[in-house]
């Protein structure tokens, strides 16, 4: 069981993340013989058929990736209104067409965030202007392939939860949460350390 | 030199707690070998031929003589009594056991060093000019800056993991010895007409295998807004650089599929929102750090010192090493000394632990306990006094460390290449081994002059063979070594990329290969041509058709 830290503790995860079928004819691309991960900004991120075949949960608190809510969005209205869905962004799909979705974002209880590959740095990004930019103040998820050695960052990026990959150590995660005291520079949680004492 | 206070301090502590907890997960077998690459990575610890490889930074290439001792300890307790200056400016030690690199780390946070963003896809050390603070064309020191993008660039939340390496450079000299237009981001500090500091910056060039030289993306950048803009065009390259192919991630790729128009256009509204806000630098923290590299407490001096002229006039070893290891200074009676780590038979930039020690000593006794280290992988004495460079000289030559060729043919930048590295084609040490072999002749080098042969490996292009007046890469040809050779690149403001002359040669074959373009060189040169020049009037025809003229009739 992959495990959720809320803030610094390990919480109860009230939602159910939906997650489209795989055809096994989904386009895959190869680079020197391996798989490539990442997709690329603005790439799509299901086939249609995916999208079609995703079945949603009737009940209960459901995740839906931005794809499968923006071609459901009229069925699910109601469930919107009652603060049942929240909505995954992958790291490729641009923050525009996310905000563009919602006339106040804030209308969503969790946005989460999910990285197919540690590697993945955009997550980062997209929190900070989650943040910054768009003022998005509730539940901001960290999901995929998610461990310990980001989560400091993830923190300082307005991440406030974050679902540690299965496997992984959540009681090392809390602890790294706090690896770093006095960091230098700015970030969603603090102004660069020279505004914030004196040096 | 800038000093850590209590937060910098804690901050390299922390880090090596928390280093050491993950090599411990990993040794643990809590962490797969993949989960553990992106760690150690980011901790300048490469997995290599023989052994790991621990690369440890020297922030913009300035260490204390504490520094430098510390470093000879190390190579000499986990290494194999040895290390090799690279030309990002830092330390790598070949041969450290994986388990003891935490240790390594708390040692060298004793003395205000780590490994930090060596290597990995984060923003890494930032270089620069190494006569910075002491050139005499200087017009703004840039060490500061340096010092201050360093601090922000450390564990940067949002650019932790980009989509590549990233390489910040600053200048501010006329000449650019900094090699800004090779830079991801390349930062050239000029005053204006109203003697306000700015910036002229570049981005998008950048080595490896597809070499490209910079643009302009602001051509009169506030100093205050450095690092709003770096974050706008690194935030922007985040989003979209490309993460499928590892050969197309780099922002030069980027730049160039936008273009340099479009490319600014986003950074310019990215930056829109950043403009003014917090991370504007104040006046404060820049005088903070300032204070840290102002003038040494030199003694007012003559221009002229007499027992140096006679030494000058009666000893002609020690003449030619003035001419190529010692450089002007701001300041009347100081000069600057090169250092040479390219003795002939040894590999460029590598350096023995008593050698370390000895230029620790000779910074202490010479040059107020600072040293330096150039991209060209010598190290540096910046305020040496005129009247010291006889003796300074004298314990240098005792030491190996005064091969009087800088800037000549055997100064050449090598990285180290198949006999270390995983990534390399094919060996590169060797090669510059042979060719110092054939060229070893002092008289030789100074009358061939100037000259810039740079050595890579593969295209990755660590030993910057793209910009060597002649470039040699090292390929794989049906698993054998070849090497391809290049003329006609350049660093500074008038850079170019070489372009390659012909089909590749044998290693046995390169010495020969050197010596025909040296020759070709001689004869068509005017009386104040360096190779470069005679590359750049006649092109590359007459060389081509010397190296390759007996291979045909052969």
């Amino acid at each position: 069981m992959s495990q959720l830290i809320i803030g610094h503790k390990i919480a109860q995860d009230e939602w159910t993340r939906v997650i489209p079928p795989l055809y096994g004819d989904e386009p895959i691309r190869k680079q020197a013989g391996k798989v490539v991960m990442f997709k690329l900004h603005g790439e799509d991120t299901f086939t249609q058929k995916q999208i079609d075949g995703t079945e949603i949960p009737a009940s209960d608190k459901i995740l839906l990736p931005l794809p499968i809510w923006l071609a459901n969005k009229e069925a699910l209205a109601s469930r919107m209104a009652a603060g049942e869905i929240g909505i995954v962004l992958q790291t490729h799909e641009p923050i525009e067409t996310l905000a563009e979705a919602f006339d106040d974002l804030n209308s969503l209880p969790v946005i989460a965030v999910y990285v197919q590959i540690f590697a993945d740095g955009r997550n980062f990004t997209l929190g900070n202007l989650l943040r910054t930019r768009y003022g998005f103040k509730n539940e901001l998820r960290a999901v995929g392939d998610i461990m310990c050695d980001q989560l400091f960052f993830l923190k300082r990026s307005g991440f406030n939860s974050y679902q540690i990959k299965e496997g992984r150590n959540a009681e090392e995660a809390i602890a790294s949460l706090n690896d770093f005291t006095e960091p230098y520079q700015s970030a969603t949680d603090d102004v660069p350390v020279w505004r914030r004492v004196s040096r | 030199m800038y000093k850590y206070d209590k937060i910098d301090q804690q901050l390299v502590n922390e880090r090596v707690a928390q280093y050491r907890d993950q090599t411990r997960r990993y040794l643990a077998g809590e962490l797969t070998e993949d989960d553990f690459r992106p760690i150690r990575l980011q901790n300048g610890l490469y997995i290599q031929r023989l052994a790991p490889m621990l690369r440890i930074a020297v922030p913009y290439g300035l260490l204390s003589s504490t520094q430098m001792h510390k470093l000879g300890d190390i190579a000499k307790k986990y290494d194999k009594d040895y290390g090799h200056f690279s030309t990002r400016q830092n330390l790598q030690l070949n041969w450290p056991k994986l388990e003891d690199v935490p240790d390594i780390l708390e040692e060298l946070a004793t003395v205000e060093m780590h490994a930090i963003q060596t290597s990995g896809n984060c923003i890494r050390n930032i270089t620069t000019d190494q006569f910075a603070g002491i050139a005499p064309d200087e017009v703004f020191d840039p060490r500061a800056m340096a010092e201050i993008m360093r601090q922000w660039s450390t564990f940067h939340p949002e650019f932790a993991l980009l989509p590549r390496k990233f390489k910040i450079a600053v200048s501010g000299t006329k000449d650019d010895r900094a090699v800004v237009q090779m830079h991801d981001i390349g930062m050239e500090f000029f005053k204006n007409e109203n003697d306000k500091i700015r910036i002229k910056m570049w981005v998008g060039g950048g080595l490896g295998r597809t070499p490209i030289l910079g643009s302009v993306i602001h051509e009169n950048l506030e100093w205050q807004h450095a690092i709003s803009y770096a974050e706008a065009i690194i935030r922007t390259y985040n989003i979209h650089g490309r993460r499928d192919n590892s050969y197309k991630a780099r922002i030069k790729i980027l730049v160039k599929a936008m273009g340099i128009e479009a490319f600014k256009a986003q950074v310019e509204e990215e930056w829109s929102h950043l403009k003014d806000g917090p991370l504007t630098i104040t006046q404060a923290e820049f005088d903070r750090v300032s204070a840290y590299f102002e003038p040494m407490a030199y003694e007012t001096l003559p221009t002229s010192d007499a027992s140096f002229d006679t030494n000058l006039a009666s000893n002609p070893a020690f003449t030619s090493w003035v001419k190529r290891c010692v450089h002007a200074h701001k300041t009347d009676g100081y000069r600057a000394v090169t250092l040479s780590l390219k003795t002939h038979g040894e590999a460029p930039g590598d350096a023995s632990s008593a050698q370390m020690h000895t230029t620790a000593d000779l910074a202490d006794a010479y040059s107020f306990g600072e040293l330096r280290v150039s991209h060209q992988q010598n190290l540096i004495l910046a305020d040496v006094k005129l009247s010291n460079l006889f003796t300074v000289w004298e314990k240098a030559r005792a030491a190996g460390l005064a091969t009087a060729n800088i800037g000549l043919l055997t100064d050449m930048i090598c990285c180290p290449g198949g006999d270390f590295c995983n990534l390399a084609n094919a060996k590169s040490l060797p090669i510059a081994k042979s060719i110092q072999a054939q060229f070893d002749n002092l008289d030789y080098l100074h009358d061939i002059g100037e000259i810039e042969i740079n050595i890579s490996g593969c295209m990755n292009g660590c030993g910057h063979h793209s910009v060597g007046h002649i470039g040699i890469l090292g390929v794989d040809k049906d698993d054998e070594e070849w090497y391809q050779v290049s003329i006609g690149g350049k660093k500074g403001n008038d850079s170019s990329l070489g372009k390659v002359i012909g089909r590749s040669f044998a290693a046995d074959e390169m010495p020969a290969v050197i010596q025909k373009l040296i020759d070709t060189y001689i004869n068509e040169r005017t009386d104040e041509e360096q190779f470069i020049d005679t590359v750049r009037r006649v092109g590359a025809d007459p060389f081509k058709a010397n190296v390759y003229a007996e291979k045909e009739s052969a």
